[in-house]
């Protein structure tokens, strides 16, 4: 007799920017989620040269090491509320049963936590690479491997937030399972930028760092939803 | 009413069969069968922590039951997702309100988010109908917990689904808050959609005979209708 008539009018697209919109008001109007990580970024960074001592050749040695490892820490630091208030207020269930695909759904959530840390981290590392003497002919690697290098950061990470969300304090074993799986991109990173310093070509890194890149953004996704139905479970 | 003529043509709307719910090493309820068609309205009952909230998820698909399975017009809800979802509203405890956007925004969200095209006049509307008017532009956070029940619940009024499941939706609710949602369920019934709702209070509007009851006290008695 009355069959029910699907009533949903949203196109994929459409529900990728009213979730990414949401989430980017949400944090605008929050500020101290987006200055907090890029602050500790900054701090982190700049304690080295404190600690060391002034001498460039010592600092442009380590430099892509320490802008990498800090920026590893900062995104962990903002992993959190990516599905935490979400979690705690319900709103995550919501989403989770609005007949849209989970994929998308999360996919612009993680989009959205990069827009807000691996975007301003991207933007302020040439100022502390100066900092700390890199060698310049590494710095078009180092944007490079931070441009592929920080989504990946932000997907892996979300699986990780996706399995701890139900956990009460979460946060430590968050850091277990997620930095494990960082390892890869730091490696591979701080190579090409060494590799640069000395003249070479690293199109063999940035390539990896690529596919990283690829390979989580199709299916980190999926990973992260069955996550969250556990978790909301 | 019109709706029970094809009960037996169609399957139920939403069912479940041997429904077995194991928290926390209890058993909360076991193998239960439920069938709920258009038109019906079905009260949860049982003290507290008998597993009336764990059998709204179950049936909402956000648990998996230990054993049994929930049907959607006799499919396994799994295998039908995006339209069991067009057709169900669930509301939980938490009312799904973000503190940092306004009454306004979060009615929005939510809206478009179940994929209700909706303009601002028509949110405007909705808030007036759950006595929000005035604190549409005001930051959720400002707001107390009975009014973000209200705009939770103003979700009610746009729905088309045909499944509402709620979870205690008139807590922090005043009183004529509680009758405009009794109002609303009629209606809701009437147009041959379901609510399936757990409340500690009576449904006074409703004819003691036209609310379907579930008991959920596994101690004494397991058996449903």
């Amino acid at each position: 007799m009355n069959k029910p008539k699907p009533q949903t009018n949203l196109s994929y697209r459409m529900v990728f920017s009213l979730i990414l919109m949401r989430d980017l008001t949400i944090a605008l109007r929050h500020k101290d989620d987006i200055i907090n990580p890029l602050l500790f970024f900054v701090i982190v960074v700049t304690l080295f040269p404190l600690g060391i001592g002034p001498e460039s050749q010592t600092l442009s040695r380590i430099a892509p090491g320490i802008i990498w490892v800090a920026a590893l820490l900062s995104t962990l630091l903002s992993l959190d509320r990516l599905f935490k208030s979400d979690h705690s207020d319900g709103s995550l269930e919501q989403m989770l049963l609005s007949p849209h695909p989970v994929f998308i759904l999360v996919l612009a959530k993680i989009i959205a936590h990069w827009l807000l840390t691996g975007l301003p981290l991207i933007l302020i590392a040439p100022l502390l690479a100066v900092l700390l003497h890199l060698n310049e002919q590494s710095y078009g690697a180092l944007m490079l491997t931070l441009l592929l290098g920080t989504p990946v950061l932000s997907l892996l990470g979300a699986i990780g937030v996706a399995l701890t969300v139900g956990i009460k304090k979460g946060g430590v074993l968050l850091s277990l399972l997620v930095l494990p799986l960082y390892i890869p991109v730091l490696i591979f990173a701080t190579s090409a930028i060494d590799t640069a310093a000395l003249g070479l070509p690293y199109n063999g890194q940035l390539a990896i760092i690529a596919a990283l890149f690829f390979g989580s953004l199709t299916l980190a996704p999926f990973a992260v939803g069955a996550a969250l139905k556990v978790s909301t479970n | 009413m019109s709706a029970t003529h094809s009960k037996n043509v169609q399957p139920s709307l939403l069912s479940a069969t041997n429904l077995t719910c194991i928290r926390e090493e209890r058993l909360l309820f076991d193998q239960i069968n439920i069938a709920i068609n258009r038109g019906d309205i079905v009260q949860v009952e049982g003290p507290n922590g008998s597993g009336k909230t764990s059998l709204l998820r179950i049936l909402s698909g956000l648990s998996q039951p230990y054993e049994g399975q929930v049907l959607f017009n006799g499919q396994p809800i799994n295998d039908c997702r995006e339209e069991f979802h067009q057709n169900l509203l669930y509301l939980g405890h938490l009312p799904g309100v973000k503190g940092e956007m306004s009454a306004q925004e979060n009615l929005h969200f939510t809206l478009a988010l179940h994929g209700m095209i909706n303009t601002d006049s028509t949110i405007k509307n909705t808030l007036e109908h759950v006595n929000l008017m005035g604190f549409e532009d005001s930051l959720a956070s400002h707001l107390s917990a009975g009014q973000h029940r209200r705009i939770s619940l103003a979700r009610l009024y746009q729905s088309k689904a045909r499944i509402w499941i709620l979870d205690e939706p008139f807590t922090a609710i005043d009183k004529q808050g509680v009758n405009a949602l009794e109002q609303l369920f009629k209606a809701h019934i009437a147009q041959g959609g379901c609510v399936i709702l757990t409340t500690h209070q009576d449904l006074l509007t409703f004819p003691a005979e036209q609310v379907k009851k579930i008991a959920l006290d596994y101690t004494f008695d397991s058996d449903d209708e």
